[in-house]
Order: C-alpha cells, then structure tokens, then sequence
C-alpha cells in the first residue's frame, strides 16, 4: 500500500459554518447602522469606529501574543466587539476613552477569561458600563444629528448650538422635556449613542441575521415584546396608559436586543433558554428604565442576565430522547 | 397517515448522483476475504483450513452461541489462508481467504428452506446467514425473536436512507421490489406482527412509486414517505417518526413495540425462502469525487474493495480518504486490501479537496451542536466534561445515549471533534466498568 490515506474518525463530512463567516455576517449585518451613525454625526463617529475596531483588533493579538497563545484576530470576533463597543458610544466620547473601552472588553473581559467562548458577560457591553462609571459626564453628553432622514430623502439639519443642552429621548422623558417624533425615532434623526438610534438600519440588520440563520428570533423579538407589553401596562397614569413604541425605539433597546443580548457565548444554548433570558433582560429593562434615576437599563439589563445564563442553561436543558431525566 | 418527527438533525447535501444507476454485477474477483467476524456478536470458527475446496453458499464459519449468524463463501474455490487481519476495526479478526475456481459451483447444502412453524422460520433465517444490512450487522433472527414480554405490533422496513450519497437501498426498492414485498409477508406471518410500515424519506420518488403500487393488494403494509432530514434513517429515529414512540434509553426497539429492519434485509430474505442461497452479495453504491464512473454495483462478499473501484473505472485522481458506508457514520478504511462486509453499503473515495482538515477552535457557544442533537444531549458539555477526563460526569450527562450520528460535528462552525471525544470518553467509561 503505498498511496497515503486519510483514517479518520466520522463524520467525514462537514458544514459549509465556520466562526470566521459568522463574525463576518455580524459585521456585514451592523454596516447600515455604522454607516447611518457616520452619517447622523459625521466625521467624529468614524473616527471613533476604526478606533475601537482597530485597537480591539490589536489588543487581541498583543494579549494572545503575551500569553503565548495562538492568534485568533482572524476570527474576527475582536472585530466585531470593536464595531459593538463603538455603536455603544457617545459620538463625542475622546478617542483615547474609546481606547480605553477597547483595553478592558478585549484584554480583561475576554481574553483573561480564556478568549472567545469563555468570557462570561458581553465584552462590549460591560466596557461601556465600565466607561459610564469611569467617565460619567463624557459617557452622557450628547449631541442632535448633523444630518438628518427626511422620509424618502436624506437632508442636512441646523448644526446643534449646543451639545451638552442636548437630551436623548429616555433622558428627555424622564426629565419632562419634548420628546420626538416616533417617526423621527425610528429613522434615526435623534441623539444618543453613536449606533443606537436608528431602528430602521438595525432592524434590516436584524433581517440579515435572522435570514442567514446566524441569530434566532427568539431573543431580539420576545425581548422588545417584553418591553413592549411592560411599558404599555406600566403606564405613567396608570395601567396601560404607557407609550409602548416609543420605547421600543429610545435608546439601546434594537442594538442590545439584536446584536448584544443575541451574542452566542454570554447567550443561553437553547430556544427554551433563550425565552427565559429575553423576558428576563426586557423586565429588567423597563425596571430600570422606569423606576431608577438611569435612563437607559438595556446595558445592565443584559450583563445581570449574562451573568444568570448558566443558571438558564441548567434549567432549560433539552428533553432526552426515550425519556429519563437530564441530571 | 400522520407523522411525527424527532428533534434535531441536520440538511447535508444529498449527493445521491446514482440514484439512476441501475446495479451492475461485479463477477467473480480474483480472491475473497471472508472475516468471521461481520455482525454483533459472537465470532465464528473457521470451519474450512487452508487447502481445503468449498463452493458457493457452503458454510465455512460458524458458532453456538446465540447472537451471531453464520458466514458462507461466497464463490467456489480453495482456501488459501485461515489468519487473524485487521478489517476496519482496531482488533484482528480471523479472516478465511478463497481463491476462486471461476466455475461458481453452487454448494448441495443449498437448498430453499422448509419452513412450517415460527421456529423453522427462525432457524432458517439464522442459517442463511441474515444480518441488519443497514450498517448495524445485527443477527436478524435475534431481531426477530423478541422477549416474548415485549409486545411487538409494528414492523418497520427501513428504506430511508439518510446518509449522503448512497443509493443502493433506493435501488433495492426499485429492482427488486417483489422481494421485498415477500420478504415482509414471510416476517408478518412468521411473526404474528400485524402491521408492516415502510419508512422512506420524500428525496426518492421513484422507489416510492414503485413500492405504492406494489403495497396496494395489502392493506397491512404502508408505504410511509417521511421527509428527508439527517438522521431519519437512524432505527430510533425512524421509530419516532412513523409510531410516535420512542425508545428509551439502554432499551431495544422491541421494547417500543417494534421491529426494524433494513429494506435489503427483507428483500434478501423474500428471495432466500425461494431459493435458500445464503447472504453471499451486497449491492453497494461507489461513489466519491475519486471515483471515474460511480455506479451501483453487485459485488459477492469478501471482494477486496480494489477490485471494485478498478470495476468503476479505477480512481480519476489519487483518493485522499476512503470510507465503508456513508459520510456521516461511515469507517475511513487504511487500505484497499479491505473486503467487502456484509454490511457494507457503500464505498466512497474522496479527493483530496473532500477531506480537507479544518482546524479545531475555541467553542463560541452558538448552541447549534444542542439544536441539532437527535437524542436532546449536550454536546459541547459532553466534549468539555471528556476533554477534561470528567468521564464520570458525561455519563451523568447521559454519553452512553450518543448514537454517534456525527450531527454535532456536521452542524459546528468551529469545527470541533465532538463525536470523537464522545467516543474517547464511552472507551474509557468501559474500560473502568472493565476492571
């Protein structure tokens, strides 16, 4: 026998998936929204987007190279957190806090806790709440679009007077100011972080993600589903006398619901799982949103239920095959 | 008729490029290598030594021991060897090897089978040495001696074919589709079971026809068309799907109420009650990138797999892996000395393209091995608890359940070795249960 043969174990054959195309297809997925943010707050929201992603990309291989592991930048993972932490971001926040942001969700959120796969809650997210409790001020500043979506037609807006006077929506309706059109909202011409504010753009992300079976719906939909009915019932005149769409469209709730909660690692494994966890971070949600001096909870709403996951995963195993039961 | 489905699964692509390709029989090989060992069970003794000249269907291995079947040579020849070889399995096996006369002369022990009460139905079928033709090699008349407790009113024909690019039982339906139907009447009424279903999956039309209109004067068979979904063909799977029923953990499918057999099972025992030729040939389909003109072929047992890619037109480049069976469940075998089992449904000879290794990443817990697990394990937990030697720990998990369908693997896309280490740590639970 002198031809050389492969022996190995079955399956011999594999699916076309890789981790690789996964990370692409999020970032594919988070191009509209990243383009609309550039668009929304000009110049300043680019340079804040290559910043992250680059450092991200960069811390990754530098923390692989010190612990002597092997490089894993071509994953794309590191990407995709830089492009997430970005979105996360005032347009204003100084390049170097971005930077800052990259350092703690790569090195200390990620890759101390063994890398991709093994950390516990969302590195982007627990960034950005490590940077509002670092840099209050500088995290909640905001600014008003410098362009705008006119419904058909893109327009350029009067350049804000001022921006520290400026309020986001959730801001604006907790402190009694004039809240926005829900048009307005969900094209995106209002403040607020970087790539949060346009629903339309995340949601065709959301359908890109969904189509190419890289997400479920059952995170992002029974999540904003929970929000909806809470802030519909838990009304400011009492029962059901909320305005359900409005929240649906303040703040993080289409970034966090699509592209955070969904993030398969800090995820439950199962749909039943999954459920669970989406009813729990729109509850908590609308908690914080409501009945705390925050005005936005999405981002600790989905880091405390990151951290609930493997309780989730422990009970919401699948059924075995002939019965018996799942220890 | 309604049906149900099971959990999981997985969609790879069919590949059935032979299904048209009626069988070709192969002839007579310049040797066989017949191992005493193709079914679950006891080994058989070599009844033959060196030198020796035996004929087509004569006995030349056999046992007392209940679970096992008898092997038969399946040209006329002279005994060569009678040596321990190594097939597909780690371990040696006693292999006899032939050297045929080309004159094919038919053993007198060949004679059709008298059979007038259930236990000459069931001695006939263990002599003609049936077993599960689907991959498995079960001895059929243990199959289809079930504990008397067990209360069998299904059988299931399994002519589901899941895997990818086999075909040969989707040609069994169509070229010899009176066997099979009187193959099932000789089990229905030697058994007492009242109802028969055929399971097949909706990716072949053609069989399906076929098998409708022959079904039609018995109302106790159905024709079952089931949809075309990795693992359908799985025994348990197939239960679930046509009864509803599942089969629970360490139990048979008796216990369910039923009884599975291979579709070439029960078509080579419909001409076995006819003629009482032992089970001495194998359609197989040769498929494979490596392949010149896959094809269905008839090849008697113990063909050395050579032989029967030189009878396709050889190789159209060096093959980089070579598999007995299909992609997902199939043996990579290490040579081409191999011979053709009793069970061997398929060869397959892949490029170097087809076999290209991926390398093993970190597991990003996407959930997809879970969603597609037939049996509702874990199996991303399996391969942490077993790469970390917590072997009890994954039987906790129930590992012993794994079927070892390889859907994990197919599904993950960090193309982790989960099957593998499955295997790895139910090899280490026996051994420590060994001592």
């Amino acid at each position: 026998m002198d031809k050389k043969l492969l022996v190995s174990s079955s399956p011999h054959i594999r699916s076309e998936i890789t981790t690789q195309k996964l990370m692409l297809d999020v970032i594919i997925a988070l191009i509209p929204a990243a383009i609309g943010g550039i668009w929304f707050f000009g110049i300043r929201a680019a340079i804040l987007i290559i910043t992250s992603v680059v450092s991200c990309v960069l811390f990754e291989y530098l923390a692989r190279k010190l612990m002597k592991r092997s490089s894993t930048i071509s994953d794309l993972s590191a990407v995709v957190t830089g492009l997430l932490l970005a979105m996360n971001l005032p347009p204003t926040l100084p390049v170097w806090m971005a930077i800052v942001g990259s350092f703690f969700a790569i090195v200390i959120v990620k890759q101390l806790f063994g890398g991709l796969g093994h950390n516990f809650v969302n590195p982007a997210l627990a960034a950005r709440a490590m940077l509002l409790a670092s840099y209050g001020s500088k995290m909640t500043s905001w600014i008003e679009p410098v362009n705008k979506i006119a419904v058909g037609v893109a327009s350029s807006a009067t350049p804000p007077a001022d921006i520290d006077s400026y309020a986001t929506p959730l801001a604006a309706i907790k402190g009694g100011g004039k809240l926005p059109e829900l048009m307005d909202m969900f094209l995106g011409n209002i403040g607020g972080s970087l790539g949060e504010t346009s629903a339309m753009l995340l949601i065709i992300g959301g359908i890109y993600l969904i189509l190419r079976g890289v997400i479920s719906w059952h995170i992002p939909v029974i999540y904003c589903g929970t929000v909806f009915v809470l802030t519909w019932v838990m009304g400011p005149e009492g029962l059901f006398t909320g305005n359900p769409v409005f929240h649906l469209l303040a703040g993080g709730l289409m970034l966090g619901a699509i592209y955070m909660a969904t993030d398969y690692t800090t995820s439950p494994m199962t749909k039943k799982g999954m459920v669970i966890y989406a009813v729990g971070c729109g509850i908590l949600t609308v908690l914080f949103r409501l009945y705390t001096n925050m005005p936005e909870g999405v981002s600790y709403a989905i880091l405390l239920m990151n951290v609930a996951v493997p309780l989730i995963d422990r009970y919401s195993k699948p059924k075995r095959f002939g019965g018996g039961k799942n220890v | 008729m309604k049906f149900h489905s099971f959990r999981g699964g997985v969609h790879p692509p069919h590949a059935k490029n032979t299904e048209n390709c009626a069988t070709i029989p192969l002839g007579v090989p310049s040797k066989v290598v017949i191992p005493m060992v193709q079914h679950i069970g006891a080994p058989c003794r070599p009844l033959v030594k060196k030198g020796d000249t035996v004929k087509v269907g004569q006995v030349i291995g056999d046992t007392d021991a209940y679970v096992s079947a008898p092997v038969h040579s399946s040209v006329s020849g002279t005994v060569t060897a009678v040596e321990d070889r190594i097939i597909t399995g780690s371990r040696p096996v006693t292999c006899v090897e032939i050297v045929p006369d080309g004159l094919q002369e038919v053993s007198g022990d060949v004679a059709p089978p008298v059979v007038e009460t259930r236990e000459d139905f069931l001695k006939a079928v263990r002599a003609s040495g049936l077993t599960g033709l689907g991959g498995a090699g079960f001895p059929a008349h243990v199959k289809l001696n079930p504990p008397k407790e067990a209360n069998v009113d299904t059988l299931i024909i399994n002519a589901a074919e899941c895997e990818p690019y086999i075909t040969s039982d989707c040609r069994e339906c169509i070229e010899n589709t009176d066997y099979i139907i009187k193959g099932i009447r000789h089990v229905l009424k030697w058994t007492g079971i009242p109802r028969a279903f055929i399971g097949i999956e909706d990716n072949k039309p053609e069989a399906i026809k076929i098998l409708e209109d022959a079904v039609k004067p018995y109302s106790d068979i159905t024709v079952c068309v089931v949809k075309t979904i990795y693992p359908q063909g799985a025994e348990k799977m197939l239960i679930r799907t046509l009864t509803g029923r599942e089969v629970a953990p360490g139990k048979l499918p008796a216990d369910a109420g039923c009884i599975v057999m291979n579709v070439g099972s029960v078509s080579f025992l419909g001409r076995y009650m006819e003629n009482g030729m032992p089970l001495i040939k194998k359609r197989i389909t040769v498929d494979g990138e490596s392949v010149k003109t896959p094809t269905n072929v008839e090849v008697l047992i113990g063909t050395p797999i050579q032989e029967v890619f030189d009878f396709c037109g050889g190789f159209s480049e060096e093959p980089a892996k070579l598999i007995m069976g299909g992609p997902m469940m199939g043996v990579a075998l290490y040579s081409l000395d191999i011979p053709v089992l009793k069970h061997t449904n398929a060869l397959l000879a892949f490029s170097k393209e087809q076999v290209k290794l991926t390398e093993e990443t970190s597991c990003i817990r996407c959930g997809r091995c879970v969603e597609v697990c037939p049996m509702g394990l874990l199996p991303f937990e399996l391969d942490r608890l077993i790469r970390a030697k917590s072997y009890e720990d994954a039987q906790k998990n129930n590992l012993m359940d794994c079927m070892e369908c390889g859907s994990c693997v197919f599904a993950c896309p960090a193309k982790r070795l989960i099957v593998q280490s499955i295997r790895l740590g139910k090899d280490a639970l026996r051994r420590a249960s060994a001592k």
